[in-house]
């Protein structure tokens, strides 16, 4: 066992994660629990920057570990950087709000670094069992830190609704590999995807097993009709848990997501696409019209998530080099738009307390300039507006759709756009049109301010970086095909 | 990397460094606030219309090419580049904006006492937009400058606006949301057909006849809602009258220009097989606005809708100047839009002066004002006309030059439109009787106060560009006609070729 080593070294940044973060048990544990959370809370933090900085180094070229259960590649590295960078910054951003809110309990980060730990190994998970061991870790992290707020009803009704309807599709999604077992005999990816391109026409069966697959995973990027969990979800649970299951861990399933259906399936494309196109429509139809109604912003974020995992399933149903470069690119600035709306949410309080309601940003362009500032880029940047960073997210998107001549596919989208940045709209217009009623608090803390101002400027100059962006996700995009 | 950055880009990126200034440097109480940014936003402003000047006197009027021509790498994986440049058809409309721009800063002095330093921000954020847009020599960068202006538009309408201003900025972001995305999906596919996003290069691209009627559909959209077209015109009549008068300024004057610049760079240049199909449609179209928005102007009670109404008049005038397609009618219609952007835009400071002394829009509540304000009455007067297109203003020039050009296509359109100038006279003058003459009768109005010297200032400069293109147009139409003379032959060579083709595969 001399070369156990070399063989272990691509899981590097994972090892490390777990490692560091069963050690962090042990010091939340021994630790006197005034500082616990404090401490473990900042080792998180570094630890999670120091395992993208592993990432970082790691390197693109791919490597396939643990006799092909786990690969890392060009595309695996983009998005555990993604993760890592949504998981990082969100902890960041629940600091204020666990202290005030009497949640600082060190469980809090740790689940937080699991939970990212199981995301990476569904980024690079090169066979069915692989994925679903890194699925279920994840999934169990984010069930009980959707039920964190314990005393709250809503937290845990929350956090028991995910719980059951994750179980249910996580069975969904494991049937559906049981079945691509019993008719391709392997699960392992490389192997699905050669005997798929050897013979023919595939089996009826495959194709069912691909359709329950697809259904568990739609259910992890929340896509329509797998949708229903979201909205409660989203308002239930504490919010800076909203911000994290709104970036970290849809980045993560659309990896999945992209890896399983351009990997193994990449020969199924016909099969596959008319599914992903019928998601994606219905997500992006729900998710603009939906929204148009709500009054907690909470709520409103989840069908605006919704509608943008439409919109990259756009991306995905477009397929090739293109189509996943375009995808990339569309979650990179879909994670720095919503980081910085849920800052802007996170600093929503009054009177000491959090509040949810879209009216009570009324008036902040008076009371909080800087903050409306942000929030108005944000808003108009979801909205798809030029030259803020969501416009060219959409502008790859339907580059590639009209490429793989999905016009259709393209029209809806840019019709659904329209009416989606009605409810954008609508908070623009309530801060700035609107005259305030009770000021929100001021101020909003330095990591919330700090995320808000930096994710702000970002998505206004984002479009001097396009170029350097594009070429890494292209690069990223392309490790995907290469075999 | 800006080796090769020149007078463009300094034209159109000054006003947006100056918002910036606004935004960082400016300090103090809120009163020191508003007037360091007022008088920083009219420093900027000038600034750039000085730069402006510069481009129109270096401009070559011999040569049909664009000029000034900048090109940066941008995203050069998909050949897609900060290209900038100017000819004959844009120059003129670059110094519009900001020419109008300066004018607009000094009409809100007073007019706008809440949130000053963010009023100043939007518009010069809104004039890089607006200047950007007509440099602009790349698809994406013309794209994005094009829709970027909704961003400070939607704000100055909804925040600065009247009573019924949110429903009014909805809908105008909405509206052109709509027509403008459609326009988004068309540029994509010129750019897979073509490979490149350069304008230039499109121009001189021989688009497959079959996709061009689909793609100038999208242009279409796009362009109808913006300029706006008779159905599609029902947002600006609401966003004229709840905008601040120097949004409805920059609304009429600048804002509905893009529509015209973008049929005649777009659906002319670079889709002519469907244009030519589509000209009849066009033609429609633009008599049914001219004489059906004429009648409505008549009966309208509110001068600002009066205005917005008589501005659709105007556009059918342009569109059907357009798509006539032939020299003079071109030109025309290029000179409209530049008689009408100052024209119409006086005409909307002209309400916003007795706005600001009564604050009331409605007809009914003045009348007589001749006796207190004569020098309100002879500057009111020199825009009525101007609008109805009288000899020696700058209206008559593009109003006879597209008659001359869309008689030689057609007699009928020509007889139509004729009759909207007529309308044209009966509501401006309807409206100015009004307004002005008659006795004066309501109490409120008895200690109304003429122009001041700041509102002089912002007429003078009006009415000498209005007069100069009347008596002396050539200096304007110099530039233009090389532009417009090539766009012509192109058209014209376009269509041969397809129609050789086609005859080819006949026989």
């Amino acid at each position: 066992m001399t070369h156990a080593l070399p063989v272990m070294l691509p899981a590097l940044p994972e090892i490390f994660l777990a490692v560091f973060g069963m050690v962090l048990m042990m010091v939340g544990v021994f630790s006197s629990e005034k500082r616990a959370y404090r401490t473990v809370s900042t080792f998180s933090i570094m630890a999670l920057i120091l395992a993208l900085l592993m990432v970082l180094f790691q390197g693109t070229d791919r490597i396939l570990a643990f006799n092909g259960l786990f690969i890392v590649d060009g595309f695996a590295a983009y998005m555990k950087v993604l993760v890592l960078a949504g998981s990082a910054v969100t902890l960041i951003m629940s600091d204020r709000f666990l202290r005030k809110e009497g949640m600082d309990r060190f469980e809090y980060p740790i689940l937080i670094v699991f939970a990212s730990l199981g995301m990476m190994m569904m980024i690079s998970s090169n066979d069915l069992i692989s994925l679903y061991i890194g699925l279920e870790l994840q999934s169990l992290s984010l069930y009980v830190i959707a039920a964190f707020q314990r005393d709250s009803t809503r937290s845990t009704e929350a956090g028991l609704k995910y719980f059951v309807l994750g179980a249910l599709s996580s069975g969904l999604l494991l049937y559906g590999c049981s079945m691509i077992y019993g008719f391709a005999g392997t699960t392992d990816f490389g192997l699905i995807a050669k005997q798929l391109a050897d013979g023919g026409e595939p089996a009826i069966g495959l194709i069912v097993g691909l359709v329950f697959l697809i259904a568990g995973l739609a259910f992890k990027v929340s896509a329509v009709p797998f949708h229903m969990w979201t909205p409660d979800v989203y308002e239930g649970a504490p919010t800076p848990v909203t911000a994290f299951f709104s970036v970290a861990p849809k980045i993560a399933a659309i990896a999945l997501f992209l890896r399983v259906m351009v990997g193994p399936f990449e020969a199924m494309l016909v099969e596959w696409r008319q599914i992903i196109v019928f998601v994606s429509i219905l997500s992006m139809v729900l998710g603009a019209l939906a929204a148009i109604n709500q009054t907690n912003i909470k709520r409103l974020m989840a069908y605006s998530s919704i509608g943008h995992v439409g919109y990259a399933l756009i991306g995905l149903a477009a397929g090739g080099r293109e189509g996943i470069t375009a995808v990339l690119v569309y979650m990179t600035i879909y994670l720095v738009m919503t980081m910085g709306t849920f800052a802007c949410i996170l600093s929503m309080r009054q009177k000491g307390e959090m509040v949810e309601s879209i009216d009570s940003l009324a008036g902040l362009g008076k009371s909080n300039p800087p903050m409306a500032l942000a929030l108005l880029i944000f808003m108009f940047s979801m909205a798809g507006i030029p030259p803020l960073a969501g416009f060219f997210g959409k502008l790859y998107i339907f580059m590639a759709a009209l490429d793989a001549g999905l016009v259709a596919l393209a029209i809806i989208g840019v019709v659904t756009s329209v009416f989606g940045a009605f409810y954008y709209l609508r908070i623009v217009k309530v801060m700035y049109f609107d005259e305030t009623v009770e000021p929100l608090e001021q101020p909003i803390g330095k990591g919330v301010g700090a995320v808000m101002a930096i994710t702000a400027v970002v998505t206004v100059v984002f479009f001097i970086g396009l170029s350097p962006v594009l070429e890494i996700a292209d690069a990223a995009a392309a490790s995907l095909f290469a075999t | 990397m800006f080796e090769n950055v020149g007078v463009l880009s300094v034209v159109t990126f000054t006003p947006i460094v100056g918002a910036l200034f606004i935004l960082l440097v400016v300090r103090g109480t809120e009163e020191e606030v508003a007037r360091n940014s007022r008088w920083a936003a009219l420093w900027v402003s000038l600034f750039t219309f000085l730069a402006s000047l510069y481009i129109w006197i270096m401009f070559d009027p011999a040569t049909p090419d664009f000029q000034f021509v900048e090109s940066v790498p941008w995203i050069p994986e998909y050949d897609i580049y900060y290209r900038m440049g100017v000819d004959g058809i844009s120059m003129f409309f670059v110094l519009l904006s900001t020419f109008l721009t300066p004018i607009c800063i000094l009409a809100s002095w007073d007019a706008i006492k809440t949130r000053v330093r963010e009023y100043m921000i939007a518009f010069l954020v809104l004039e890089t937009f607006m200047i950007g847009m007509f440099c602009a020599l790349d698809f994406v960068v013309f794209y994005i400058f094009f829709e970027a202006v909704l961003i400070p538009m939607f704000l100055i309408i909804g925040v600065w606006g009247g009573p019924r201003r949110v429903y009014a900025a909805f809908k105008f972001f909405l509206y052109t949301l709509l027509g403008s995305v459609l326009m988004l999906l068309a540029i994509i596919t010129l750019y897979h057909q073509a490979n490149t996003t350069s304008i230039i290069t499109l121009l001189g691209f021989a688009v497959d006849p079959n996709v061009q009627t689909w793609l100038w559909l999208a242009f279409f959209a796009s362009f109808a809602v913006k300029i706006p077209m008779w159905p599609v015109h029902t947002w600006l009549p609401d966003a004229h009258v709840e905008a601040p008068t120097a949004g409805s300024v920059i609304l009429a004057g600048v804002l509905l220009k893009m529509g015209g610049y973008g049929f005649l760079r777009f659906s002319i240049g670079m889709l002519p097989v469907a244009s030519d199909f589509f000209a009849p449609f066009v033609f429609a179209l633009s008599a049914v606005a001219v004489i059906y928005t004429s009648l409505v102007a008549l009966a309208q009670v509110d001068m600002k809708k009066l205005i917005a109404y008589s501005s659709v008049a105007h556009m059918g005038f342009v569109t059907v100047g357009i798509f006539a397609m032939n020299e003079q009618a071109v030109a025309g219609s290029i000179i409209q839009m530049l008689s009408h952007g100052v024209v119409s835009a006086a005409l909307f400071l002209c309400v916003g002066v007795v706005y600001d002394r009564i604050h009331s829009r409605e007809i009914a509540d003045y009348g007589g004002l001749v006796h207190r304000m004569p020098r309100y009455a002879a500057v009111f007067l020199v825009f009525t006309l101007a609008s109805i297109g009288l000899p020696g203003t700058s209206g008559f020039v593009g109003e006879i030059l597209i008659l001359v050009g869309i008689f030689q296509v057609s007699t009928w359109i020509c007889a139509l439109i004729a009759t909207g100038m007529i309308l044209g006279a009966g509501y401006m003058l309807y409206l100015y009787r009004r307004v002005i003459f008659g006795e004066l009768t309501k109490d409120n109005l008895k200690s109304i106060l003429d122009l001041n010297a700041r509102e002089i200032a912002i007429f003078a400069p009006l009415i000498l560009v209005v007069l100069w293109m009347g008596i002396y147009p050539l200096s304007f139409l110099l530039p233009i006609e090389v532009s417009v003379a090539k766009l012509v032959a192109d058209y014209n060579a376009a269509l041969a070729a397809v129609a050789d083709t086609t005859s080819v595969a006949v026989r």
